[in-house]
């Protein structure tokens, strides 16, 4: 089953102060069926954040279509679908993973992902065991699960990012660079719980710079330059 | 999904003189240069649904105060309506209500905590009766049970009930801040007006005051309207963000798309002087 299709997507940024516009990813193609793995890669700039931003409507889509079938609406297009709708998948359906980490203050490890669940109606005694499952899960030490992740490595960050967002076990998860800082070994594992989500019929969408980490994983790859696939 | 708002305002407009057929095209800023009439609010519409967070941003001067000094009764816009989901089946203009009936729905369905505390507490009355006084006000007459929602909404902003017989004018402004929600708490409104509830805090207070909001939202499932400058804070707290610039709204959408993906000239330079 085809769950995302994008049809000439096509991304420019008009700067106001330098009345200039910036072409960034220009007619993307692709689909992506139920529990299939996309790998983009490409230079730095080349446009493959651009692309998840736009399904994930960080961005708004200069052109194009990006048609999602949802489990609770059916066909969905993102680009054009209400912000009420949007917020709806973000919370149920469609999780974005990054390098980067958004954390409220004073919010403790555990409660960062446990709030990945009480917001959609989990009950704290289900979230918190789910949230420390996760937790284990990607080897964060249980010392730091109580502590402030703003004193968190790069790698332990990371760790949380990703807990957050598989914690909701969404059906489409997009993966923007998420491995960057990883050592090997939290890698390998990271690697392990991707071929776990997928093989449950998750699909996905990442965007990764190291090619040996995609081999296995990814059923197919499409490679950037400029903006568009080569 | 078909979803009903708690709150949705239709077309407000709050002008300071009377307007003339040459404000429409002669506006400098927000005053017409023909007529001199100011306008404070241009034609202002928006909808809060349950349980969201929905930020306004804009520079001083933008209207945001306006519009929630309208909501809260403290001001009367020259034009436009509102209705509430539980004031009249969402049916009934708010602005038309009667003295007896806005009191009501101020006490009752909406909550409003000033930027500055002076605006919304009794400065010289204890923490525990300014909560009193808002639940009085909504018609109970139960000191046993005014007392136990008072140290019940004190212990929810973490202000030790110990201090409860005390006065705001002893508190920091952090503390004060934390009483203004609790009495904003007081009768479990549905809608919460946060007006820039976070300026002049210092950062670890500022914290605090943003956590215990993001806790109110989840443990009472409240929607709230959150008029901030501090686009960080908008960041962390709203769903949904509206940029006003001289009375009018110039762009709205969800926060991240806001802040990552500005698309008026005024919010691309907004987000660029972020710090």
């Amino acid at each position: 089953m085809e769950i995302l299709k994008i049809e000439n997507l096509a991304k420019n940024f008009y700067l106001h102060n330098a009345k200039k516009e910036i072409h960034s990813c220009q007619n993307i193609n692709f689909t992506l069926e139920q529990g299939q793995f996309i790998g983009i890669v490409g230079l730095s700039g080349a446009g493959k954040s651009t692309i998840l931003k736009c399904i994930h409507r960080t961005y708004l889509a200069s052109t194009g279509k990006i048609t999602y079938q949802s489990e609770a609406f059916g066909e969905v297009e993102l680009t054009t679908a209400p912000e009420r709708q949007i917020l709806f998948l973000r919370k149920n359906e469609i999780g974005y993973v990054s390098q980067f980490l958004n954390v409220m203050p004073r919010t403790t490890a555990r409660e960062h992902v446990m709030n990945a669940l009480l917001e959609r109606g989990v009950d704290a005694a289900e979230a918190k065991e789910k949230a420390e499952a996760m937790l284990r899960y990607f080897r964060l030490p249980e010392p730091l699960w109580d502590l402030y992740p703003n004193t968190f490595s790069g790698g332990e960050r990371l760790r949380l990012n990703l807990a957050h967002t598989m914690v909701k076990q969404p059906r489409l998860m997009l993966l923007d660079e998420p491995t960057a800082s990883l050592d090997n070994k939290t890698k390998i594992l990271v690697k392990d719980m991707l071929m776990q989500l997928k093989e449950k019929g998750t699909s996905m969408i990442g965007i990764f710079h190291d090619l040996e980490f995609m081999d296995g994983l990814c059923d197919k790859v499409f490679n950037i330059s400029e903006g568009t696939f080569q | 999904m078909a979803e009903t708002p708690v709150l949705q305002v239709e077309r407000l407009t709050m002008r300071y003189g009377e307007g003339c057929p040459h404000c429409k095209d002669h506006l400098e800023k927000n005053r017409c240069t023909v007529c001199g009439t100011v306008w404070a609010a241009n034609d202002i519409s928006l909808e809060v649904y349950p349980g969201e967070v929905l930020g306004i941003v804009g520079e001083s001067g933008s209207g945001k105060s306006t519009l929630m000094q309208s909501l809260y009764f403290d001001l009367i816009p020259t034009e436009g309506k509102a209705y509430l989901q539980n004031y009249g089946e969402g049916k009934k203009n708010i602005w038309d209500a009667s003295p007896l009936e806005k009191r009501k729905i101020r006490n009752n369905i909406m909550g409003m905590v000033y930027q500055n505390p002076v605006r919304g507490l009794r400065m010289d009355y204890s923490a525990a009766s300014n909560i009193a006084e808002k639940i009085i006000a909504a018609g109970s007459r139960n000191a046993g049970q005014m007392t136990a929602r008072a140290e019940e909404l004190l212990e929810a902003v973490e202000i030790l009930t110990s201090r409860m017989k005390e006065a705001p004018k002893n508190f920091s402004g952090g503390m004060q801040q934390r009483v203004q929600i609790s009495k904003a708490l007081a009768n479990n409104p549905s809608l919460l007006l946060l007006d820039e509830v976070t300026t002049g805090l210092d950062l670890s207070v500022q914290a605090r005051v943003l956590d215990l909001i993001r806790k109110i939202k989840a443990k009472y499932g409240i929607s709230i309207l959150l008029v901030s400058h501090d686009l960080a804070v908008i960041r962390m707290l709203a769903d949904r963000t509206i940029v006003m610039l001289d009375g009018k709204i110039i762009e709205s959408g969800l926060t991240d798309q806001i802040l990552e993906d500005p698309q008026h000239a005024y919010t691309q330079q907004l987000v660029h002087s972020l710090l």
